[in-house]
């Protein structure tokens, strides 16, 4: 019972175990301990990315815009730390900016119920040309030096960053699991309307996951930003590509009501890692987002399989209870 | 009686999901003749029809057309065959032109066929002539009122050469006048030897247009008699005449103060005026009427679903506004939505999930899940409600129809409500599951729960109900206790007929 119903987030760990163990065997450097450190950082930032599109797609919805939203965090931190703000000040504000960017989503999708798909779409464009048009296109430079590594020095940084993405990812789970909120986020994916009737508001469900889904992409920007000396203004280009291949390789369903985080953290790393794994092989890197092409299909086409398959069981076994009670 | 009739249906039997919609329903049709089909709700009227308009296949029975079995009816051979439909509410394309309309259903021409659009306009033109109807071709059909909808598709029905046509409650929604022209249209196509079914709940205006009735009951056929020798009393016993052979566990109980109570509500996006209801603690009320009476629209205005924008509502006395089901819930209100596949309860979520969605605030401690008294209360409602399942941590959609509805059940019990409303509690659940619902409504009744039950299947609301409030347009048209309270009656009021002519239908 238990293993059935986890056989998406399975089957994309033995994917994940096939691609290290075909790469372990043909070029076993990859598992040394510089390698897996650069991959976790890299996918550090888009994990928590994930962690939040996990929550937004669980409802049923979709935000794009989160790659521009990491773009303007990342160009407020860096603004921020120029000013003199002190680094322990540095993750509220960003929090704040990214949740109040995700409110604005969060309003109109929920609120003024419009399609979530348009309004990411149309903010992703707005906040990206709107700080294009700020920063003239200029990096943020001559950082205060304790910007960098939030002047913990670089190796304890880069432990604490790997460590509140994965920590942040298992809190969330805790939480999608344990917390009555967790429930309505999946009530509300499955059937907004019946949830409604049970009393749940999905409007404010749907506005608060849209919330959170900012605050993260504001952490997830300022984490990332403090591994560099400057601050770019075209950061997170091709983020939301990333955080939606992740949740969908990690057995979500796009519909909403179905998925764990757990699923998620399989995917972030089994994308995460092809493009690396590939250079390892000796395979030409250009590949690497063909391959993430091909696995994202193959993920959605192994989903509806595994739905034709369940409905097929269902309906032997709604004939069963059917007869019993007669 | 030499004559081939134009249609006949016979025996047809027809079920969903074990459940018999029809059981033997017959019909027979002849050319130039306006056949009146009437029926309670779930008489089994649509699937007649579906049978016939060949969007539902049935399981048994034999269907001839022009003297011709037809097999493999679809909807396509049916419209072959020359039987077109017109529902209630028009199906027309709305962003399309009244001549596309009319194309759709009479050109021939495959996808790759060109458009003589001056051929079509001209058609189109005749088309509407013949029915009388003034409406510019090049009209976006959308644009139209619906009585030029209604007419459109009679024009488009015609155009495809209809001999049968079915007219589902054509004059529901219509004014007088536009009836009249409607009538006009229907006698000039008997003229032409056109067949035609027409089903509706205002049997006044029967006699006005109809040769022929036959009457459904409980998916099977009744009679077929001449208009010109029924009347109207005689019409609805025939309707009614359902035994009441199920034995429905209604007990006394002592009744308790009043717990809801509504005064002059009025709810306009509902369409509902002016309802004045009351319902005492251990009382079952019955809310019988036709769909479309107003009756879930008046439970959700309670339920908070629907703003309410005239009168009061009171529980134990006291005024309350009521803004979302969440503030209904946390008043002591539970409502059991009708169609549970749709919204009664989430098919893909586990049963105990299910059963606890709308208490999630008493299985939790400052917001998190107590899984182990999540366990113990879901199970525990499960086991009461005789819910049938190996565990209850599989998804409901594994569940059968009654078992489903006893999972909805168990979640609006298990908020400990004050007052329930149960809409259609026990439609299209199999007999066993019914009458272990009905008898838990009586044990929530004898505890002091005030129940409000919706339902169209008048023995459930007779020997259920402490009392039955008719409802016809929004409104209350009539309380009736439960000794007063008789089938011909109550369905007499359904109809819109007054209280003077329900009279001497009691006495008939």
């Amino acid at each position: 019972m238990k293993f059935s119903r986890y056989k998406r987030e399975l089957s994309a760990a033995l994917a994940y175990v096939v691609l290290l163990v075909a790469v372990g065997a043909a070029a076993p450097t990859f598992f040394g301990a510089g390698n897996l450190r650069d991959l976790a950082l890299n996918n550090a930032p888009v994990l928590l990315v994930a962690v939040g599109m996990t929550l937004v797609i669980l409802v049923g919805e979709i935000d794009i815009s989160v790659g521009s939203q990491f773009a303007v965090c990342s160009v407020a931190a860096g603004w921020l730390a120029k000013e003199g703000v002190p680094v322990a000040l540095l993750l509220p504000s960003v929090l704040l900016l990214g949740a109040l960017m995700g409110a604005v989503n969060g309003a109109l999708v929920g609120y003024l119920r419009l399609p979530s798909i348009i309004v990411t779409l149309a903010m992703l464009v707005a906040w990206r040309d709107a700080l294009r048009w700020v920063t003239q296109g200029e990096w943020v430079q001559g950082l205060p030096p304790d910007f960098q590594w939030f002047g913990l020095g670089q190796t304890l940084a880069q432990w604490l960053i790997v460590g509140v993405a994965l920590g942040v990812l298992v809190a969330f789970s805790w939480m999608l699991r344990n917390l009555g909120a967790g429930r309505a986020v999946y009530a509300v994916g499955s059937d907004a309307e019946a949830a409604r009737l049970a009393g749940i508001e999905p409007r404010r469900v749907v506005f608060g996951v849209f919330m959170l889904m900012g605050a993260l992409t504001g952490l997830a920007a300022l984490l990332n930003a403090v591994r560099f000396s400057a601050v770019p203004s075209n950061a997170g280009i091709g983020l939301e590509l990333k955080a939606v291949a992740a949740v969908v390789v990690g057995g979500a369903a796009i519909t909403g009501g179905r998925g764990t985080l757990v699923g998620t953290l399989i995917g972030a790393a089994l994308l995460g890692t092809i493009g690396t794994a590939l250079t390892f092989v000796g395979i030409n890197p250009f590949w690497e987002k063909a391959i993430q092409g091909a696995i994202i299909l193959a993920a959605l086409v192994s989903d509806v399989a595994l739905g034709h398959f369940e409905r097929m069981r269902v309906g032997g076994l709604t004939l069963k209870t059917a007869g019993a009670s007669k | 009686m030499a004559e081939v009739p134009l249609l006949r249906a016979t025996d047809m039997t027809k079920s969903y999901a074990g459940v018999q919609a029809l059981k033997s329903a017959s019909l027979e049709l002849r050319a130039g003749e306006v056949h009146a089909l009437i029926g309670e709700n779930g008489a089994g009227k649509s699937t007649l029809i579906k049978i016939i308009t060949g969007a539902v296949e049935p399981d048994g029975g034999e269907l001839r057309i022009e003297g011709k079995t037809v097999t493999n009816n679809s909807p396509r051979v049916a419209k072959a065959l020359g039987v077109a439909a017109i529902y209630q509410q028009p199906a027309l394309f709305p962003e399309l032109t009244v001549a596309e309309n009319i194309a759709l259903g009479v050109e021939e021409s495959g996808m790759g066929g060109r458009v003589d659009w001056r051929g079509r306009r001209k058609r189109a033109a005749e088309l509407l002539a013949q029915v009388g109807a003034r409406i510019d071709p090049d009209a976006d059909a959308g644009d139209l009122t619906m009585p030029q909808q209604q007419l459109v598709e009679i024009a488009r029905a015609l155009g495809a050469d209809a001999k049968v046509l079915i007219l589902d409650e054509p004059t529901a929604s219509l004014s007088e006048e536009d009836t009249q022209n409607l009538f006009n249209v229907i006698r000039t196509l008997r003229e032409r030897g056109v067949g035609m079914v027409y089903i509706s709940h205002r049997l006044e205006e029967l006699p006005v247009i109809a040769d022929r009735v036959t009457v459904l009951r409980d998916g099977r056929t009744i009679d077929t008699r001449l208009m010109s020798e029924v009347n109207r009393q005689q019409l609805i016993q025939m309707m009614v005449g359902r035994e009441l052979s199920a034995v429905f566990p209604k007990r006394e109980v002592q009744l308790g103060d009043v717990v809801l109570e509504l005064r002059d509500l009025g709810c306009a996006e509902g369409g509902i005026k002016n309802v004045n209801l009351s319902v005492r603690a251990g009382e079952i009320v019955g809310l019988a009427g036709l769909v479309g009476a107003g009756r879930t629209e008046l439970a959700r205005a309670v339920f908070g679903l629907t703003p309410v924008d005239s009168g009061q509502i009171l529980l134990r006395g006291e005024p309350v506004r009521i803004g979302s089901p969440a503030e209904g819930i946390r008043r002591g209100i539970a409502y059991l939505p009708e169609d549970r596949r749709r919204h009664g309860v989430i098919l893909d979520m586990q049963i105990g999930a299910n059963i606890t969605l709308a208490s999630l605030d008493r299985i939790s401690r400052r917001g998190v899940l107590d899984f182990k008294r999540e366990k113990e209360l879901a199970g525990d409602y499960a086991r009461r409600l005789g819910v049938k399942t190996p565990a209850i941590y599989v998804p409901v959609a594994t569940l059968s129809g009654g078992n489903q509805q006893k999972v909805a059940l168990s979640r609006w019990l298990l908020t400990k409500p004050s007052v329930l409303i149960l809409d259609e509690p026990t439609q299209g659940i199999d007999v066993g599951a019914k009458s272990e619902i009905h008898a838990l409504m009586t044990d929530l009744a004898a505890e002091g729960v005030a129940v409000l039950m919706i339902s169209s299947e008048l023995p459930e609301i007779l020997g259920m109900s402490d009392r039955v409030a008719v409802m016809y347009g929004g409104a209350i048209v009539e309380i009736l206790d439960r000794a007063d309270a008789t089938q011909e009656k109550v369905l007499a009021l359904a109809l819109g007929h007054d209280a003077a002519e329900v009279a001497s239908a009691g006495a008939d």
